[in-house]
């Protein structure tokens, strides 16, 4: 089932996310990336109803671009944030989106940062979040072994810590893992961390 | 101003362009506010400086708030108006409530120059959409944020609106221009900027002698701990400054 992570290191911020298609008892797809790079310094990792998940995540991409065109500087990420969670709220009263957030981003002025999101819109800055049935493994282990001022090699290491703990407790645990990253030189894609391939029939 | 016979036929309507290519009402209304009150806006390495005349200095007229011409849009923003008063309230009005949207949408204050703009697409509206006369009002928005740092936009009836170094609004305002581009120099302080725009709205004014109850000023700077801050100046501290800049003697 579900696990997304993210945490803030020295001068970047790392999200995880399992890529797993579940429906009911069945894996549709293990290669489905649910961490969107939002802008040329911005990721957002999604959980939560599959369809929500993708309309949501595109609908903000589009409107930080549409603010990009319009004015000619980016959003940052506290105002992304807080946009997201606007629009998740007035959405709550009338046809809730199922869905839950890590944004992560890194601006000029304040540096890395990471905000936690949830389906009922509520926003918190943090070091390190999680959501879904991985959290309950991911959040000990970063409670564990997270301090501030993390490097690359050491939060890295933390995360595959986390990836560990989940494949080797949770029932449910999804095979593969998709790991991003937001420095000062954007948001990219780090790594995967596969234990099953997808087979293609020839 | 004489206008061509035809021209009568073009304007009552603001959506109707003449022969010509232009546009009367809205060429109307710039010519109400070359009659208002003049201000003056200066940007500063260290802030901005709002300078205004103030026409109505009845005895009699007992006003509400301190500031007939400065008007402070949020806590990093401010403006001066010159035209129709009435027009202008509706504006500020309509200001105020953007910026305060965008810092509810965003948790930020709002950039500057999108606030400008903003109010200068509402302004353009009336100069296209409804039969409706266009807003008599001209602005100058002095501001700061932390993308672009101090600025000055003027903007007039039509929409237009464009950054400055310093700029001129109202009754004399080519005068004051001309002035202002004489005299301005790039790394001007904030002091420079009011003396500099004392001596040149003393000069372009009606009246012989300046007092502070026919001005006014204000300006927008940074605290030493890096907040935004408009201050209005008062007129026993305006006073003491046009004695000190030598605008004006010191009463005997």
């Amino acid at each position: 089932m579900e696990c997304v992570f993210g945490l803030v290191g020295n001068g970047f911020a790392i999200l995880v996310a399992d890529t797993s298609a579940v429906h009911s008892i069945l894996v549709h797809k293990s290669n489905e990336d649910k961490i969107m790079v939002l802008d040329s310094h911005k990721l957002i990792a999604a959980s939560g109803e599959p369809g929500d998940r993708v309309q949501f995540t595109e609908f903000i991409q589009k409107n930080v671009a549409l603010y990009q065109f319009r004015n000619g500087i980016p959003l940052t990420t506290a105002a992304a944030a807080n946009f997201t969670r606007g629009e998740l709220a007035t959405a709550l009263r009338k046809s809730p989106y199922m869905v839950n957030i890590l944004l992560a981003g890194y601006d000029k002025e304040t540096g890395p940062s990471l905000y936690y999101i949830d389906y009922i819109a509520s926003l918190h800055k943090v070091d390190k979040g999680a959501f879904g049935y991985g959290s309950y493994f991911s959040l000990s282990m970063m409670d564990r072994h997270f301090h501030s001022g993390m490097s690359v090699e050491e939060a890295v290491d933390l995360v595959d810590k986390c990836i560990m703990e989940i494949r080797s407790r949770l029932v449910v645990a999804p095979p593969n893992f998709v790991i991003k990253i937001v420095d000062k030189d954007g948001a990219r894609e780090y790594a995967w961390r596969e234990s099953v391939k997808e087979t293609t029939v020839s | 101003m004489s206008l061509p016979k035809m021209s009568r036929r073009y304007d009552s309507r603001t959506t109707i362009f003449s022969p010509e290519g232009r546009l009367y009402q809205v060429e109307y209304a710039m010519e109400a506010i070359g009659n208002a009150g003049s201000a003056i806006g200066i940007l500063s390495k260290d802030g901005v400086v709002l300078v205004g005349e103030k026409k109505v200095t009845s005895k009699l007229l007992q006003t509400s708030t301190s500031t007939e011409k400065m008007y402070k849009i949020d806590d990093h923003v401010a403006c001066a108006v010159a035209g129709i008063m009435s027009d202008a309230n509706i504006l500020i009005n309509t200001a105020r409530v953007q910026a305060q949207r965008y810092t509810y949408a965003y948790q930020e204050p709002m950039p500057v120059e999108q606030l400008v703009q903003s109010l200068c697409d509402t302004k353009q509206g009336y100069t296209q959409f409804g039969g409706l006369r266009p807003f008599g009002v001209s602005f100058l928005f002095a501001g700061w944020d932390k993308n672009y740092g101090f600025q000055l936009y003027m903007s007039d009836p039509s929409g237009n609106y464009g950054g400055w170094k310093a700029a001129s609004i109202g009754a004399n305002n080519q005068a004051a221009q001309s002035i202002l581009k004489q005299d301005y120099k790039d790394d001007i302080t904030r002091e420079e900027a009011v003396q500099l725009a004392l001596k040149v709205l003393s000069k372009t004014m009606d009246s012989t002698s300046l007092t502070s109850d026919k001005l006014e000023l204000a300006e927008v700077y940074l605290t030493p701990s890096g907040n935004v801050k408009y201050q209005v100046c008062s007129p026993e501290s305006l006073s003491k400054k046009l004695v000190k800049f030598g605008v004006t003697q010191p009463p005997a």
